[in-house]
């Protein structure tokens, strides 16, 4: 449904994507994730038609969207991080007037506005201002914008940012329901986000696309890198000089130490904690807890977008 | 609808929905009505043609101004507000958007010119008016309102910050009208080219007395499709930022 070749994407010098290229099926639900200044946004807002390309090609449906903006414009809905808003409008105006300006026949527009706004718990509110809204309420409204002309790609850039708990689970489900009859790429940073919602991961660094399939597919592709949390009795610079030296061991993230017990937390090299474990134990150190440090997607995540050594630097500067 | 249209329609709702539209339009009334009074009507010994061409002459600068602040708002306050990505992702031409934006200042801008009427209607009951008179001047003014629209609207395309492009626009104006005072002191041939861009001296004075020039209306028409043309090469631009 969607294939991208070979994007990149100059601001005057600075590169902020290069060469990104991947396809998604139709009805699919992908999640874009990769630190903040990744490039996710900028991806978005060329797919979107809201910027050209320096290189490279997106074509929806096989139809090229530089060389036909117009009419590939009319099948995308885009909502960027921060809801573009008329805050003056109604609800109802406010989608009345985005539907008409894409396409959608006059016949159809009253059925269109109310059931999108069913569809986005819009209804209770459709004849308030933007303006008088809740945060919830104004992202809803953005959403709703971006399907009110029904559109066969629909792109989120950071959908849950600054949400509630209570409406980050809202938007969750509403996303949810949105697949199917939409085939939708979100943006986040949030690894929680994508993993409760995407079918397909793509990982973006620095600019570049460095991982991309199912979390089953990059976790076994990312699984040598294994992030554990283990609990030492023993001195500081002594647990430290024993774990660094370690063959196991890639990084020391982070080391906190108390009266009882020093916590680093660790990189490792493959998928052998009970190396790392034998090797505490037979250096004469009491191994209170050795834990994964992070969830599954977060280790995926952490392997694709850090370097495996840090710095002496950054050891360090993480000790308290 | 036709997109311009549709986005013509909004924005004037936008400018009315607030106070800013009524504001800037009474304000224009009143100073074009103290003007009236004291320019216009201040020599009782004037006939009424005299009264009507300097009516006309007043009432073009005010007209100017109205369509700056008018429309240094329009694309200026998209891009501050980020809405203008509800516009650029919409399947619509840049034109369509440049067009439906200067449209909503135009509109306005002839709503003040409509509604300053009652000034030359004054003359009318007191004296004595050619109706071909009334229309050139009226016509003159539309023309002034529809170059400074698209003054405003190209210099709001170029800037995020409405003001900026009120001082810009306003500079604009000021640059084009003193190129007929730059002419006289110029060597030729550009003293020919300085005087044909002067935007009031060369092409509004003969309205204000009854005349319609051909090149007249053809300046104006021309200078207000130059600088939609620029709005609308600056909208596109954006886009390879």
């Amino acid at each position: 449904m969607l294939e991208v070749q070979g994007l990149t994407k100059y601001y005057g010098l600075k590169r902020a994507i290069y060469d990104i290229s991947f396809e998604i099926g139709s009805g699919q639900i992908a999640g874009f994730l990769g630190l903040n200044g990744a490039g996710k946004t900028t991806v978005l807002k060329i797919l979107s038609g809201f910027l050209l390309p320096t290189s490279g090609t997106v074509k929806i449906d096989g139809t090229d969207l530089v060389s036909s903006p117009d009419a590939l414009r009319a099948c995308i809905g885009f909502l960027p991080e921060e809801p573009p808003l008329y805050p003056e409008m109604t609800v109802r105006g406010f989608l009345r007037y985005l539907a008409q300006l894409r396409g959608v026949a006059t016949r159809d527009l009253k059925r269109q506005v109310e059931r999108v706004t069913e569809s986005t718990g819009l209804t209770e509110v459709i004849d308030q201002s933007i303006g008088s809204l809740s945060l919830g309420y104004r992202r809803r409204v953005g959403i709703a914008q971006s399907i009110i002309h029904d559109p066969a790609l629909v792109l989120l850039d950071e959908p849950i940012s600054g949400l509630d708990p209570i409406q980050i689970v809202e938007m969750r489900s509403l996303i949810r329901d949105l697949a199917g009859d939409h085939t939708i790429l979100i943006s986040s940073h949030i690894l929680t986000e994508v993993e409760e919602t995407c079918d397909t991961l793509l990982v973006l660094k620095e600019g570049e696309l460095v991982a991309r399939g199912s979390e089953a597919d990059l976790r076994e592709r990312f699984a040598a890198a294994l992030s554990v949390r283990v609990a030492i009795q023993g001195a500081a610079e002594e647990v430290r000089s024993l774990v660094g030296g370690l063959d196991v061991v890639a990084s020391i993230e982070s080391l906190r130490h108390n009266d009882k017990e020093c916590v680093l937390d660790l990189t490792l090299q493959r998928d052998e904690p009970e190396a790392l474990a034998s090797a505490v134990v037979g250096g004469g150190f009491g191994l209170r807890r050795l834990e994964p440090s992070h969830n599954e997607l977060e280790g995926i995540f952490l392997a694709a977008t850090t370097p495996r050594t840090p710095t002496a630097e950054q050891s360090e500067g993480e000790q308290t | 609808m036709n997109a311009a249209l549709l986005i013509a329609r909004r924005e004037i709702a936008a400018q009315f929905q607030s106070v800013i539209g009524y504001v800037i339009v009474a304000a224009l009334l009143l100073l074009d009505g103290l003007l009236f009074h004291s320019f216009a009507m201040s020599d009782s010994k004037d006939l009424s043609s005299k009264v009507l061409a300097k009516f006309f002459y007043m009432s073009s600068g005010i007209t100017g101004a109205a369509g700056i602040l008018l429309s240094m708002r329009l694309l200026a306050e998209e891009s501050r507000e980020k809405t203008i990505v509800l516009l650029a992702t919409a399947p619509i031409s840049d034109w369509q958007i440049v067009f439906g934006k200067w449209l909503s200042a135009f509109a306005v801008v002839t709503v003040f010119v409509a509604l300053s009427i009652y000034l030359p209607l004054l003359i009318v009951v007191h004296g004595s008016v050619h109706p071909g008179h009334l229309a050139s001047g009226y016509l003159g003014l539309l023309l002034i309102g529809a170059a400074t629209s698209a003054m405003g609207t190209f210099c709001s395309s170029i800037t995020s910050h409405q003001l900026v492009a009120g001082v810009l626009g306003s500079v604009l104006l000021l640059v084009m009208v003193t190129t007929w005072w730059t002419a006289k002191v110029a060597a030729p041939p550009l003293d020919d080219v300085l005087a044909y861009m002067s935007f009031y001296d060369k092409h509004f004075l003969p309205f204000t007395t009854g005349e319609v020039h051909t090149r007249a209306v053809v300046y104006y028409l021309s200078l207000t499709f130059l600088c939609l043309l620029g709005a609308r090469l600056a909208l596109g631009a954006r886009r390879w930022r």
